[in-house]
């Protein structure tokens, strides 16, 4: 593998849900390093290809990650590989404290990774002042970033993170964005699933828009800025 | 006085080895959403391991090796079994659990005969620990006791102190999160279920000897375990002790109170000499249970703690 191969390369990717083709041939490559951004409104399947990337839809195609073709491994598997998956609705564990919460991601506590739980608070001060505290009652930007943290916790060279800035305050969507660019300048890379234009088009290198389960535009920020009628026809609501 | 105090005493430990049995049986239900039929008959095989291995070792060391014994018999059984079933969907392994616990009861009958085994408390514990009120308390229900009560603690430790309980407890809600943070969720099912079965096989092998060993011991005490998990509420380890030291302490008192309807009626200022006069409180006391299982569904259904509806 050199240092110019994609981190990620999906190809040809379908997964379905009963009878329906939710993801319909979704070819996408995520470079080493920096931010690649999927757009694309509600419902088109961006998702359903992160949920498919990491085990829990059963996929059908190929997932390329490290010379090794993970398409339909256990989803514990894929994750001790090295990809980390940030889902929507920042499933933190409510009743348990941010300490803890940190604590999970590690997956083997033998093996540390480049993070402690202590770099991470020290980090992050409003997790820190509430270290002790069930993660149940932070706020929604603090437990998307308990989230983003908890995952960092287990090493992982790639992240996948969906839909970070959902529902929250234009405030702190800039924060996170910030966040994220700062994980991805310390060399892990990123998939990030966006709705939000602003965030992406500034943190991201390569963006991908999808549009009824398949990708129907890839090119840089700054190609895309160009193409109004890309963000009409499959972006804007 | 003296009533009340021993028969609070029995009930604690009557209901410390109800909770030993509920306890695993609430956490696999809470984890894998099977209601474990057969969960009682690993309580059975607890008891006749002990008495077998016990014949040759002694009861030590069948106190320590008959629950694990019974623990690697449940991995077994979710791995090779259950584990196949989880696509079909619960009523499969709800079935599944049910033929299980009469294959398990049949195996008993034919490897240990149909009547009760001499399973006897150690000699070095069946003596006289203390004399209270000029009547005499035997050693082993206060050995009984301990090792409940280290079993609770140990429990408590694992689930809330280390970090194996942490991720058992997220597994619980979020199995997808937690797999996808790098933990084999499936081998966690798989251990809660070994864990489970060996609290009951430790169960068997401490109540066994005090209570009796023979093959219908499963389908004795299965029934009021699924009411002390159905009224502590489905999934609540808190709710499943309360509920199983209420229940206990209950039973244990009905049968101690040496009284009729009659009297309770006379007590309450109501005519004594009605048919239900005759009945006498020990004898409803095998129903107490199930009464108070309809009375929490009807008012309660999610039991004392429980998350959700049964």
């Amino acid at each position: 593998m050199s240092d110019t191969d994609p981190m990620l390369r999906i190809h040809d990717l379908n997964a379905y849900y009963g009878k329906s083709h939710v993801l319909r041939g979704v070819t996408m490559d995520v470079e080493k390093g920096g931010v690649t951004a999927l757009l694309g409104r509600n419902g088109v399947g961006r998702s359903t290809t992160a949920k498919a990337i990491m085990g829990e839809v059963a996929p059908e195609g190929e997932v390329w990650f490290k010379e090794q073709n993970i398409a339909g491994l256990p989803s514990h598997r894929i994750a001790r590989l090295g990809l980390g998956y940030v889902p929507e609705h920042r499933d933190i564990f409510p009743m348990m404290t941010v300490r803890e919460n940190l604590l999970l991601g590690i997956k083997d506590v033998a093996h540390p990774g480049r993070w402690s739980i202590e770099d991470m608070l020290e980090m992050f001060p409003n997790l820190k002042s509430r270290a002790d505290t069930a993660a149940g009652v932070l706020s929604g930007g603090e437990k998307q970033m308990l989230t983003i943290c908890r995952t960092l916790m287990g090493d992982p060279e790639l992240v996948i993170i969906d839909e970070p800035t959902e529902g929250l305050a234009p405030k702190i969507v800039v924060q996170i964005g910030e966040l994220i660019a700062e994980i991805a300048k310390s060399g892990v890379s990123i998939l990030l699933i966006e709705q939000k234009l602003s965030i992406a088009l500034k943190i991201a290198q390569k963006i991908y828009v999808m549009g009824h389960g398949e990708i129907v535009y890839s090119g840089t920020p700054d190609e895309f800025r160009g193409r109004d009628d890309i963000r009409r026809e499959w972006l804007e609501v | 006085m003296e009533t009340i105090v021993f028969s609070l005493l029995n009930g604690i430990i009557y209901g410390l080895l109800l909770f030993m049995l509920s306890s695993g049986l609430t956490l696999i239900f809470s984890m894998m959403g099977i209601l474990n039929f057969a969960h009682a008959s690993f309580y059975m095989l607890g008891a006749y391991f002990a008495y077998s291995i016990g014949s040759v070792t002694g009861f030590w060391v069948a106190l320590f090796l008959a629950p694990v014994l019974v623990g690697v018999a449940g991995a077994a059984v979710e791995r090779f079994g259950l584990r196949r079933l989880h696509a079909e969907g619960h009523v499969a392994e709800l079935l599944f659990t049910f033929g299980l616990a009469y294959i398990i009861e049949e195996i008993v009958k034919i490897v240990w005969g149909k009547i009760a085994v001499p399973y006897k408390v150690p000699a070095a514990l069946d003596f006289p620990l203390f004399e209270l009120f000029g009547s005499q308390y035997p050693a082993y229900r206060i050995f009984m006791l301990v090792v409940s009560l280290a079993m609770l603690f140990a429990l408590w430790y694992l689930l809330k102190r280390t970090r194996i309980g942490l991720i058992i407890q997220a597994a619980l809600t979020h199995p997808n999160m937690v797999a996808h943070l790098g933990h084999n969720v499936q081998r966690i099912f798989m251990l809660v279920f070994a864990a489970g079965c060996a609290l009951a096989g430790l169960a068997g092998v401490i109540g066994g000897n005090y209570l009796v060993t023979e093959p219908s011991m499963a389908f004795t005490i299965g029934p009021i375990v699924f009411v002390v998990v159905v009224v502590g509420g489905m999934g609540s380890l808190e709710g499943a002790f309360i509920a199983s030291l209420l229940i206990g302490i209950m039973q244990t008192f009905a049968i101690s109170v040496d009284a009729t309807f009659s009297d309770l009626f006379g007590w309450l200022g109501l005519s004594a000499s009605s048919e239900l006069g005759g009945i006498s409180i020990p004898s409803l006391a095998p129903t107490l249970p199930y009464l108070l299982l309809v009375l929490m569904l009807m008012f309660r259904p999610r039991g004392l703690m429980g998350a959700r509806e049964f």
